[in-house]
């Protein structure tokens, strides 16, 4: 079942060493394919670390991977993950008037991707 | 390491806004590459060591390899005959070269924009509406005692901000570094900065606004409901002793990052907290910078602000600057379908533009100026390979506080300079147009 939570797109520096590699490599992919969620919602949703998780907003979709953070470090019902082609696919255009796309604290619907290769 | 070694002495690194300038490269001039970068940061450090000599064709047509003079001809045919041309990045070029960018979009009547549309944009209309209370980074480091951190991740995003100026170094006046500061973080969750914080406030997200307005009533003696607290997180007790150190410290600084601009609120956020640093000055001496990204963000904003008068979104197309964000910003040109045509400069918003922007760039011929194979030059039809600036090339950088610094490079690159492939095709256009475009309708006089 999905669940609504509060996404929030950022840097961080694995992303930025990355990067500086290639955007087009394996590593980047990775990083930016990552979402970090709280320990206590992946329970609820049955997601372990390395879960598949789909994230919809009106804009688009994108599934990615989870990882967990403990409460002390994000709270429930806040989701980060590094910008990149994954995070551009759930980013409305319309900047109301400002230029600026929201990026941070986006409303998505979170659902858990069940496959037959794993969780 | 090979036996041809030299070293660079105070090279500055173009990764971020910090643009250090204090690295000690050891270069290997037979592999072009550099070994080591003494002072770099994590960050710095993958700058350097990543950004050697790749084998890479000079440039792209249609994906077919072609020689720079060749690719200058398509690149020009294109701009020459676009109709609403958008000229978008430079945040990762000298400010050289954004000089003939501006140029370019000029002569063609197009649009320039830069990566600050969507970095601190909202900061630049704030800017406009507020003012700014500023101040340079080597001020900061030395007289700054209450440093305030507003949305941002600095230990990841800007390493060396906390070291080198605003946490742990001994200044002129705070002769015992890290204990004479005080530092506060205010973010909406936890990351690798928040140790570095003496006083962590935690708000909920989409409050900022509100916990700025409330500090500013706060500041003028005003009374606020304690069910603030309910609205963004933070409790009246913890505003009301921020308030207080904000107003008792000797020179206190907003070091304020994207976790406002990129937010509900966007320039309304940005406004609030730089309106709260000039309240502030009325009891103390406070100051507010942005915290900048790419490594010549801030020189985009001063060459197209010397060149036009404004400092991003500068459409030409009636024969003078207009600034309007929301109408001449590149995700909106591309959201709505508007540009028919975009040279990107050292700039990759395939990867990180909104899809629908992304889905524009896709339809319409896109020229590229990148040191890398990047998502945007994969859908280039025309893609130059340019050598990487402050490590093959030579020009000028401004920091984050608007100190402009010269770049000392390298090891030579076999690539043109994106500054020398700007000028080509500047030449070129203004060949193929005999001069500027005129707009549609200019007064006879103003052909003669």
């Amino acid at each position: 079942m999905a669940e609504i939570m509060t996404l929030i797109g950022g840097r961080s520096s694995k992303q930025g060493t990355t990067l500086c590699a290639s955007k087009l490599g394996a590593a980047y992919a990775e990083i930016s394919s990552t979402l970090e969620m709280n320990v206590e919602d992946m329970a609820r949703l049955g997601l372990s670390n390395n879960s598949k998780v789909r994230l919809r907003t009106p804009a688009g979709e994108a599934i990615l991977r989870c990882k967990g953070r403990e409460t002390k470090d994000l709270p429930p019902g806040i989701l980060f993950m590094t910008y990149g082609p994954l995070s551009s696919q759930l980013m409305a255009g319309d900047t109301a008037g400002s230029g600026m796309p929201i990026s941070k604290n986006l409303d998505v619907e979170v659902e858990p991707v069940r496959d037959e290769n794993g969780p | 390491m090979g036996e041809n070694l030299k070293v660079v002495r105070d090279a500055t690194c173009t990764f971020c806004g910090c643009v250090c300038d204090d690295m000690h490269l050891t270069v290997d001039l037979d592999q072009k590459r550099i070994m080591k970068a003494e002072n770099a940061c994590i960050l710095g450090k993958a700058w350097f060591r990543e950004h050697g000599i790749e084998e890479r064709p000079l440039a792209l047509i249609g994906g077919r390899t072609a020689t720079t003079e060749e690719a200058v001809e398509a690149a020009a045919q294109i701009l020459a005959q676009a109709r609403f041309p958008l000229i978008y990045g430079l945040s990762d070029t000298t400010c050289e070269a954004q000089r003939v960018a501006v140029a370019i979009a000029d002569m063609i009547g197009g649009t320039v924009d830069t990566t600050t549309s969507v970095c601190h944009g909202p900061s630049g209309i704030a800017f406009e509406g507020v003012g700014e209370s500023t101040a340079s980074l080597g001020e900061i480091k030395n007289r700054a005692d209450l440093v305030v951190f507003w949305g941002g991740n600095p230990a990841e995003a800007h390493p060396r901000l906390f070291s080198r100026y605003a946490v742990t170094p001994k200044g002129m006046f705070i002769p015992n570094g890290r204990k004479d500061r005080t530092v506060v973080l205010v973010d909406v969750r936890r990351t690798p900065s928040t140790p570095a914080a003496d006083i962590f406030i935690q708000v909920k997200p989409r409050s900022d606004f509100e916990v700025l307005w409330a500090l500013r009533a706060l500041v003028k003696g005003r009374k606020v409901d304690p069910s603030i607290e309910r609205r963004t997180g933070v409790s009246l007790a913890v505003l009301e002793d921020l308030v207080a150190r904000m107003k008792s410290c000797r020179f206190g600084v907003f070091l304020f990052g994207m976790g406002l601009t990129m937010n509900r609120g966007r320039h309304f956020n940005s406004g609030a907290l730089l309106a709260l640093a000039t309240d502030l000055n009325e009891f103390t001496h406070w100051v507010a910078k942005p915290v900048r990204g790419h490594g010549n963000v801030t020189g985009a904003d001063n060459v197209v602000s010397w060149q036009t008068g404004f400092p991003f979104g500068v459409n030409f197309s009636r024969g003078y600057p207009r600034f309007n964000p929301g109408e001449f910003t590149s995700v909106d040109l591309l959201t709505r379908r508007e540009a028919d045509a975009a040279l990107i400069i050292a700039s990759d918003p395939a990867d990180n533009f909104p899809k629908a922007a992304i889905e524009h760039l896709r339809r319409i011929p896109v020229i590229t100026l990148d040191p890398k194979a990047t998502p945007t030059t994969q859908l280039a039809q025309v893609a130059f390979t340019t050598a990487t600036y402050g490590i093959n090339v030579s020009g000028t950088v401004y920091r984050m506080d608007d100190v402009p610094i010269t770049l000392r490079p390298a090891f030579e690159s076999p690539y043109p300079s994106d500054e020398q492939v700007l000028t080509a095709i500047r030449d070129r256009v203004r060949a193929l147009l005999g001069g500027n475009r005129l707009p549609a309708g200019a007064p006879v006089a103003a052909a003669s």
